[in-house]
């Protein structure tokens, strides 16, 4: 083998030897790192992680929101119209946060079904639907309509 | 009728820039000179009537005429003159027709500055510009037309979203987009290249100063969203790795690798597929990232409300263009000659380092931002990928990069020798690792995270100060003007500068995560709260008026002991059109540290919930991202790259005249 072969050899092993190792490391890294999106629906099925943190959107049911005597710590239900779950937040909550508005929570479930939020997000723009709340809004309503069409008359 | 005057303006705009990618393409294949000599006009007119259209919004816009629907929906009577032009870009619409005026506009000073340039490459490249120019013209007339009449007529618009109402904001999209459309030059030089098949130095070293340019842009363009983002959202962060961040990240990501493989393909000619891959690359990530922006596809505190055939427009735009300029390279990439050989150990392998290390960093934030909508379209969940995987892929490639950083510009290309490399970058690694070790002590940090940034920042500076000393070696500091002066130093010069930026921006992300202080507090007025070694006293928060705002204004008096050293005023806002509450932080600024204090809400009896922050360092993120930009400009401006790059057939004497005239 000549030797600029050879040093080519060896520089396309060295990249791809590390390029390989890279894409190993962020694979892995990349699965431990997702956050499932669930419903309120799903979450009260039993569907969402235990103990793991995943995010949850939904609309803030009207007249839910309650402060705790602390001051800093909010209680409010987030809901997608058939079925919802209560979350806590302790912290100050986004400009646009208000009752009706959609939202998405990152956070995980405790023992005792309350969702615990370690981060609210609401959007920039008023009129503006998070994708997935809109498609799980969606969804609730179309299960909703389906159990009334079926139901006989 | 001056909206309608915009309307026809863009139309014709469209009809020149088919005549721009047409004829003179065609011309520049069958040899008429006359279609060839199209190119340049029409560049000129498509400009021309771009701006007469941009013109007409804007004047809409100042005048308040709300017969427009664009108007009508983000301008206000109220809106202070400045945003009222700012919301010219304020929205999809306006902010595609920047798009198109910015493209226009840089077509034009190509067409001005490449007077140099041979007359078929210059007509190819125009070509391409107009292409594309087709694309955004007809995206904005058949989807998004800015034009669009509102009838009956409203008495008031329905105002500037607040958190545009900024100055920040007001020059952000324009930086940014420039940037966007400052890679399409880069793009079109690669496809002009391509399909003239003459990718040489000569095409490298016309590309260089364009790419850079844009390169510098996207730069300020990104340093100032992250700046703005700081200080407007109230929450004191300065990145969330969001899709729109990561859209504009990729390109830069890219546009870095392209700089730096273009220096190889100028020097050395070696790289030169690649370069011509990574300038296809960078562009497709503008496209995509427009694409990201505008289509709302992925969930984003950027995105918003948007209209899904759009979208589809764009991604057929996208294909189009990825595939057919994929193709071309396809077709002719194997016809293009290899550079010079070099050895493992030489800035050649270096560079290539550097570019694989940023393009395989630009792969893995594209896999996290499309991932979302990856697992969506094959039914797998709905996901978002954490926040903490990006900061974990950027924090180990970034300091390989870094370590290479320091090494390149001191090793020289084709062949270095190893032990005499080690030599000289002994000190640096021995002062740079007693450093780091230094910081990360418990006395003084007591942070691994801080040694290791403080070791790479000194790496980097010391490397820096070797390779200083090594190019003043003969005549010292004195020699300092005159090599600025002269051809190839500022391109040196810039990019010492621009790395001197890396080193800064290094320290100030990792102090800024590793020792900020932040609190969520419940205050009542008078009293005091200790953070981070200051104390903070709320004194109370009192009703304020803006011009179209009202405010909720909090004093926050800062002490450190018992020395006053500012006094914030957080405000809570509500703009009287769209009603919306806008936090307004207070922030103390300094070069070592900021206070940063944003109100939250009231709860009862003058209480009121407040975010307070010490943040170390945080400036150095933008001061990094100025020195980098400020580094591009210094290189662009080397008189290297006014000098006639070919000489053209018979211009041998010409070149000669002035050389001689210069004696006399």
């Amino acid at each position: 083998m000549n030797p600029a072969r050879r040093k080519r050899l060896i520089l396309i092993g060295l990249m791809v030897t590390g390029v390989g190792v890279a894409v190993a490391f962020a694979l892995s890294a990349f699965n431990q790192n997702l956050m499932f999106f669930y419903s309120p629906t799903e979450v009260m099925a039993g569907k969402a992680p235990q103990g793991h943190p995943f995010r949850l959107g939904g609309l803030v049911s009207a007249g839910s929101v309650e402060r705790l005597p602390n001051g800093l710590t909010t209680r409010f239900r987030v809901t997608d119209q058939a079925k919802s779950v209560n979350v806590e937040y302790t912290g100050i909550l986004p400009d646009l946060f208000r009752e009706g508005q959609g939202i998405v929570a990152h956070g995980r479930l405790r023992d005792d079904g309350v969702f615990v939020a370690d981060e609210v997000l609401a959007k920039h723009d008023e009129n503006y639907m998070p994708p997935e709340v809109a498609a799980s809004l969606q969804e609730a309503h179309d299960e909703a309509t389906d159990v009334t069409d079926k139901t006989p008359p | 009728m001056i909206p309608e005057l915009g309307h026809f303006a863009l139309i014709l705009a469209l009809c020149i820039a088919v005549v721009q990618a047409t004829l003179p393409l065609i011309g520049s294949f069958n040899r008429t000179a006359g279609w060839v000599a199209l190119a340049r006009p029409a560049a000129w007119g498509q400009f021309l009537f771009l701006g007469i259209a941009f013109g007409a919004l804007t004047h809409a816009f100042l005048v308040d005429d709300f017969s427009v629907l664009y108007v009508a929906r983000h301008g206000n009577t109220r809106l202070p003159d400045i945003y009222k032009i700012s919301a010219v870009w304020g929205a999809h619409e306006g902010s595609l027709l920047l798009w198109v005026f910015l493209l226009g506009g840089w077509t034009a000073v190509v067409s001005l500055l490449g007077r140099r340039l041979p007359d078929v490459m210059l007509a190819r490249v125009l070509a391409v510009m107009g292409m594309i120019s087709i694309g955004f013209l007809a995206f904005l007339l058949f989807t998004s037309n800015p034009f669009e009449r509102l009838f009956p007529v409203p008495p008031e618009g329905g105002d500037l979203n607040p958190l545009l109402q900024d100055p920040g904001l007001a020059i952000h999209p324009p930086m940014l987009y420039m940037g966007y459309v400052g890679m399409s030059v880069a793009f079109a030089f690669a496809i002009a290249a391509l399909v003239g098949g003459q990718l040489d130095a000569a095409w490298a070293r016309w590309s260089r100063p364009w790419t850079l340019v844009a390169w510098v842009f996207l730069t300020i363009g990104i340093t100032l969203g992250s700046w703005w983002a700081y200080y407007e959202l109230g929450w004191g962060g300065w990145w969330f790795w969001d899709p729109v961040e990561n859209a504009s990240f990729m390109p830069w990501l890219a546009g870095t690798a392209l700089v730096h493989s273009l220096a190889v393909t100028e020097k050395r000619g070696a790289f030169k597929r690649w370069t011509v891959l990574l300038a296809l690359l960078a562009f497709s990530l503008c496209l995509l990232g427009t694409f990201l922006v505008r289509s709302g596809v992925l969930t984003s505190v950027h995105a918003f409300a948007s209209d899904p055939a759009r979208g589809l427009f764009i991604l057929v735009f996208l294909c189009i263009v990825i595939g057919s300029s994929l193709l071309l390279y396809a077709w002719r990439a194997p016809g293009i000659s290899r550079g010079g050989g070099f050895d493992l150990l030489s800035r050649e392998s270096l560079l290539l380092g550097n570019n694989l290390l940023l393009v395989v960093t630009c792969a893995f934030v594209l896999l996290g931002t499309l991932a979302p909508l990856l697992y969506d379209a094959m039914g797998w969940g709905k996901i978002s990928v954490g926040f903490p995987w990006f900061n974990t892929m950027f924090v180990t490639f970034m300091p390989l990069l870094v370590v290479l950083m320091g090494a390149g510009p001191l090793t020289r290309w084709k062949r270095h020798q190893p032990a005499a490399l080690l030599r000289s970058l002994r000190l640096a690694f021995f002062t740079s690792l007693a450093a780091g070790a230094v910081t990360a002590l418990p006395l003084l940090t007591g942070s691994v995270a801080a040694g290791i940034a403080v070791a790479l920042s000194v790496w980097l500076l010391t490397t820096l100060l070797a390779g200083l000393r090594q190019r003043l070696q003969h005549r010292g500091l004195a020699a300092l003007p005159s090599d600025l002066a002269g051809r190839g130093g500022r391109s040196w010069y810039g990019m010492w500068l621009a790395h001197l930026g890396v080193a800064v921006f290094i320290i100030g992300v990792t102090f800024v995560t590793q020792f900020d202080v932040e609190k969520d507090v419940r205050m009542s007025p008078g009293q005091s709260i200790e953070l981070g070694g200051y104390r903070f006293r709320f004194d109370g928060a009192a009703a304020h008026d803006g011009p179209n705002y009202r405010a909720q204004r909090g004093t926050v008096t800062v002490f450190r002991g018992d020395r006053q050293i500012a006094q914030l005023h957080p405000e809570k806002r509500t703009y009287l059109v769209q009603t919306r509450p806008m936090t307004e932080a207070g922030i103390d600024a300094g070069l070592m540290r900021d206070i940063y204090v944003s109100l939250g809400e009231p709860l009862g009896g003058g209480d009121w919930a407040l975010r307070l922050y010490y943040k170390p360092f945080v400036r150095w993120i933008w001061l990094g991202g100025i020195l980098m930009a400020a580094g591009g400009l210094m290189a662009v401006s080397d008189p290297r790259y006014r000098m006639r790059v070919l000489a053209r057939p018979g211009s041998r004497a010409a070149q000669q005249a002035p050389a001689a005239g210069s004696h006399a």
